[in-house]
């Protein structure tokens, strides 16, 4: 399964891994340090949430803290987390379907420079591809077939398989699974022993965090077990998928939290005014990653950069 | 009237949605072209957005700047996940997609992915997203400014399959539903013809000379035998855009 041939990242789907896991329904509250040494340079990272919808921001800042080397990330669509995480050189392999932020933005200047250059590796997908991936990983089965990708590039880009249904002959696609060996997903509550609510759109979170080996799962609010029981139809990840559950309000600011605060769209464009200044494009993310993430001591230090008046200004935001 | 090359663009996509039809939108054009729909003739026109939001009710002056944001989920009659609903594409509930791209060419595939050579790009751009799904299982439409840098005989790289090379190409290569359905530039709106499924200049914009057209288009691009003028923008449909987006964020002037 691990072959170097591959030109997709694989995946062992390993069903004695989950069986033999602890899935007690244990109090599993640790930092947001601890949390972050559970991924190990090197492993695959998935992160939920999609594009600006919960950037789980302050785990990404743990591991750009922490040094963290030649992980492989994989997301729905990823945003403005994939510069910092490529110049910080925590990210080696993007699994993604969109590398940049939303089409409003343009290309991003440091995605262009790390993949003409070859200092990273893009792995292309579609979106649904993706979302398949991790749904056949949730699923325990090694690939799962659909009609998409077909006849395209991304297929030869990375060596899709094909075949004809047995039932129809139909040709359809076969999408691998996709285990990552950790998932990160910042969700709006959990109670201590990991059951997750997720409140709005729920990206492709549930399948991920299924598919993944460990999971981390970072909250704005924990709450009772007994919440917890009231509204179970609104828990989308139960705790035995659960590894960690960190509480960490503003968990995905400045990005976009459903019920919670919308993404600060003018702390976006000021980065990108930044690419026109500074001495190279590269030395603007550089400095980003320097104020926000290197030089606060704390999660909380961090949110105090962007002020209690545009914390406040994108909290107050519409509730259906 | 007044208008601008965007407007006109945007003005006919709006046109070519019917009521009662679902689309999937994403960010830009495609979000105003379909609020414009349903206040002009299509009230029971569905959006559909990727980050898994049927039906949001996406309010004027709060326009979303990508699909995948709360502003583009509020007042959703459901949130399926990302997945499920890509997959309301794959199952045929999806009547419209719409797509723009850097390069297009004639059998209307599209790139969003490398410009020059996949091993060492020149440039390398965010990649799909959606629009792979949205191409492999819609009728889609596209619209996009009219260049030669961007209509080009051959893309080098196909991100979201229009008819591959054409013919019945994109049947054989087990893609059964949909494809491109029409082209709308700021010179002209283009089809395909049925049978080679090579684009064909189906009607041009008030003052337009096909000539031109064909000068800005990478391959000797066919012209229809009863070739068309589009109708102008109305001032109605003006001013509705000019009021779903008056700082011009979406429909920017080039």
């Amino acid at each position: 399964m691990e072959s170097k041939s591959e030109k997709y990242t694989p995946s062992a789907v390993s069903w004695a891994e989950m069986n033999t896991k602890n899935k007690g329904m244990r109090d599993k509250r640790v930092s947001l340090e601890e949390a972050a040494q559970i991924i190990g340079s090197g492993c695959h990272v998935a992160l939920g949430g999609t594009q600006y919808n919960r950037v789980p921001i302050a785990i990404v800042r743990e591991l750009i803290r922490a040094g963290k080397e030649n992980l492989t990330v994989s997301r729905s669509l990823m945003s403005f987390e994939a510069d910092f995480l490529l110049v910080a050189g925590v990210m080696k392999t993007a699994v993604t379907s969109w590398l940049s932020g939303a089409v409003t933005y343009g290309l991003s200047p440091m995605v262009r420079l790390y993949m003409e250059n070859n200092r990273a590796k893009f792995e292309e997908w579609s979106n649904l591809a993706m979302g398949l991936r991790y749904m056949a990983g949730a699923m325990g089965i090694p690939c799962i077939p659909a009609k998409v990708v077909l006849g395209s590039d991304i297929a030869r880009l990375v060596g899709l398989k094909t075949m004809e249904c047995p039932y129809t002959g139909d040709k359809l696609a076969l999408i691998p699974a996709l285990n990552p060996d950790v998932a990160v997903i910042h969700a709006q509550r959990a109670d201590k022993f990991g059951n997750v609510q997720i409140d709005g759109m729920t990206a492709m979170d549930t399948d991920m965090a299924k598919a993944a080996k460990k999971v981390i799962v970072t909250v704005e609010k924990i709450v009772p077990n007994e919440e917890i029981r009231r509204t179970p139809e609104l828990t989308r990840i139960p705790f035995f998928c659960v590894d960690a559950v960190v509480e960490v309000p503003y968990g995905a600011f400045p990005y976009d939290c459903y019920g919670c605060y919308e993404p600060v769209h003018e702390h976006f464009r000021g980065y990108y005014k930044g690419f026109e200044t500074a001495k190279s494009p590269e030395e603007n993310t550089r400095n980003y990653i320097e104020k926000y993430f290197m030089e606060t001591k704390s999660f909380e230090d961090y949110l105090a950069l962007f002020g209690v008046n545009t914390i406040i200004k994108y909290s107050m935001v519409r509730k259906s | 009237m007044n208008y601008d090359p965007t407007e006109i663009m945007a003005v006919l996509a709006a046109r070519a949605l019917k009521d009662g039809q679902v689309v999937f939108a994403g960010a830009g054009v495609p979000i105003i072209s379909s609020l414009a729909a349903q206040k002009l003739h299509a009230p029971s026109l569905t959006l559909l957005f990727e980050v898994g939001a049927v039906a949001p009710i996406v309010e004027i002056g709060r326009i979303p700047s990508s699909a995948n944001e709360s502003r583009s989920a509020y007042g959703s009659v459901m949130f399926p996940s990302t997945t499920e609903t890509l997959l309301f594409c794959q199952r045929g509930f999806v009547d419209v997609g719409f797509l723009g791209g850097a390069q297009i060419d004639k059998y209307g595939n599209l790139n969003t992915s490398i410009i020059g050579r996949w091993d060492r790009p020149k440039v390398r751009m965010p990649g799909s997203g959606g629009a792979n799904d949205i191409a492999s299982c819609t009728n889609f439409l596209v619209v996009t400014w009219h260049e030669k840098m961007r209509f080009v005989e051959k893309v080098d790289f196909i991100t979201s399959p229009g008819y591959l090379q054409g013919g019945n190409s994109r049947r054989e290569a087990g893609l059964v539903g949909g494809g491109p359905l029409l082209v709308i530039t700021h010179l002209g709106i283009l089809g395909f013809d049925p049978m080679r499924k090579e684009m064909v200049l189906q009607a041009v914009h008030p003052g337009v000379d096909p000539q031109e057209v064909k000068a800005n288009t990478g391959w000797d691009l066919m012209v229809a035998d009863d070739l068309a003028v589009t109708e102008p923008p109305t001032q109605e449909e003006l001013d509705l855009f000019r009021r779903l987006d008056p700082e011009r964020r979406f429909l920017k002037v080039k």
